[in-house]
């Protein structure tokens, strides 16, 4: 049933450091290896070698220019994708039953067996989290990495989506949001973390953390007050007499 | 938006065939031969606009699985309207066909169910707040009100088909007028959709990808809205001024010969910068509208 359920047991969930992410594309290389061979079908390109390339990905990597009031601007790495949101509206409008929320950790999946194509779920995304397979003619989403987080036959360190295994960077958390006392819930606490557009009223669980405060030039050296120097002697005199001419 | 053809056809189609069916089914008395090609008409426009939707779909074969969600999807509402008006109208048909003498007031179910459709077209759309310009209230009445016009001027009922097409008229200069600022009034920006609007302006720096892809394709769609305005105005004019005029200045029975062409043209031009207009707050991430 498409009906959101009301509460979930779990809600599992990444935790993305924008201060941390240096738009190595790293994630997004390992998510399209990981799901090229896992869970549904792989993740299709077209014309993938030719003047065109287009392909199906289910996480990118944008480049944002930030720029500060006062201050230089700056650059800021930001990947995107699925929130796993609480209210997920790409769930409901489903007319299948093919898009459902998990009452057991809150993951949004896609039975891609059920799935007529239809691309209403990707329209209801503000995200922009789903894409069609052009080949499969299905939805296809972010899984949180369903069949590596549960599976037993991966060694314990690698049950955690590909995207936050390969980070280099150490940018990309995943664990419970739901409860207070996870390591994620505590980053989300101590940095600040907070919703994509919560205008839209689909309260996501991923969280994003901002960039750290940048030192300004300004601030920086414990030797500003010394570089008011004022001349005395004979330079001062010179100095008062060439301000006069 | 993406305006892909089977989607306007189908809207544009379908609408225009249940509006239709409706009035035969309350209002039109025909029998014989006659009726059954006035019936033959509804159910065609009806039917052509379903099959046309299933050109959008990844996987036809699997649209049967579109009546399990009724209890959430619009979409699946959509589906449950357009077979029970179709069937519930089908006795009305095959009454008025075979001389069967069933009473008029036997129309009303499958009218109100066509209309219902109608409407549950509009909701699909009304329905995504990610598009701010569909997510309104005009939407499902803009969706009947094509179908009362077009179903009346197909009917050719010239007093009833005024009005609508005057209603018609006014609701589409409303919902271009409040369609106009509901991208901004939504409050989303490149600065809420990133979460760095609070540290300062937002630009994109770098593209994530140098090619298209499904996202850029389907939902930010922006050819052709240069000429938006010109549009609107051939929209307006081919789906009420002239159909209007023909209906009033054509004697008799010729009023719906001019009037119905032009008011599908103008169904199909509107319909198609209903979708071409329509800008999807996706578009943010990508620095395009």
């Amino acid at each position: 049933m498409t009906c959101l359920p009301g509460k979930t047991d779990k809600a599992l969930g990444l935790v993305i450091d924008l201060d941390t992410c240096v738009g190595c594309q790293a994630c997004v290389t390992a998510c399209k290896g990981w799901n090229d061979q896992g869970y549904g079908v792989p993740l299709s390109d077209q014309n993938p070698y030719g003047s065109n390339p287009s392909g199906t990905f289910l996480n990118r990597v944008h480049s944002y220019q930030v720029q500060p009031a006062e201050a230089a601007p700056m650059i800021v790495n930001f990947p995107r994708s699925c929130l796993h949101c609480t209210d997920a509206p790409c769930v409901t409008v489903c007319p299948t039953g093919a898009s459902y929320k998990r009452v057991e950790d809150g993951i949004v999946l896609v039975n891609e067996d059920a799935c007529i194509g239809c691309g209403l779920c990707a329209w209801a995304c503000p995200y922009g989290a789903r894409e069609m397979d052009a080949d499969a003619g299905v939805m296809k989403k972010c899984t949180l990495c369903v069949d590596r987080i549960y599976n037993e036959n991966l060694p314990e360190e690698d049950r955690e989506p590909a995207c936050v295994r390969t980070c280099p960077t150490g940018a990309r958390h995943f664990g419970d949001l739901s409860d207070p006392d996870s390591k994620v819930s505590q980053l989300v606490a101590a940095r600040g973390g907070y919703d994509l557009m919560p205008e839209q009223g689909t309260k996501p669980v991923n969280k994003y953390l901002p960039p750290r405060k940048k030192d300004r030039p300004d601030q920086a050296s414990l030797l500003a007050p010394l570089l008011d120097i004022q001349a005395t002697g004979f330079a001062g005199w010179l100095d008062r007499v060439l301000r006069k001419i | 938006m993406n305006p892909a053809p089977s989607v306007i056809i189908f809207t544009v189609f379908s609408g225009m065939g249940f509006g239709y069916l409706a009035l035969l089914a309350t209002v039109h008395d025909y029998s014989g031969i006659a009726a059954f090609w006035h019936w033959f008409v509804g159910y065609a426009l009806a039917t052509i606009g379903l099959a046309a939707s299933a050109f959008h779909l990844g996987n036809p074969s699997r649209a049967w699985r579109a009546f399990t969600q009724w209890r959430s999807s619009w979409l699946s509402r959509e589906a449950w309207g357009a077979v029970l008006a179709l069937l519930a109208l089908a006795p009305v048909a095959l009454s008025d066909w075979l001389h069967l003498g069933l009473p008029r007031g036997f129309g009303w179910p499958g009218a109100v169910l066509a209309v219902a459709t109608v409407a549950a077209s509009g909701m699909i759309y009304a329905s995504i707040r990610a598009v701010p310009r569909w997510h309104h209230w005009t939407v499902p009445v803009l969706f009947v009100a094509f179908a009362c016009a077009g179903g009346s001027l197909l009917a050719g009922l010239r007093g009833p088909s005024l009005v609508a097409l005057l209603v018609l008229g006014g609701l589409m200069v409303l919902y271009w007028r409040v369609g106009d600022g509901a991208f901004s009034r939504a409050g989303s920006t490149m600065g809420t959709a990133t979460g760095l609007g609070t540290l300062g302006g937002v630009s994109v720096f770098e593209p994530a990808h140098t090619a298209d892809n499904y996202l850029l394709r389907e939902m930010i769609y922006a050819v052709g809205r240069r000429h938006a305005a010109k549009l609107r105005v051939l929209a307006l004019l081919l789906a009420v001024v002239l159909p209007l005029l023909a209906m009033l200045l054509l004697p008799g029975r010729y009023g719906p010969y001019v009037a119905v062409p032009l008011h599908l043209l103008g169904a199909l031009a509107q319909r198609w910068l209903f979708f071409a207009e329509a800008e999807h707050v996706v578009g943010l991430y990508y620095g395009k509208r």
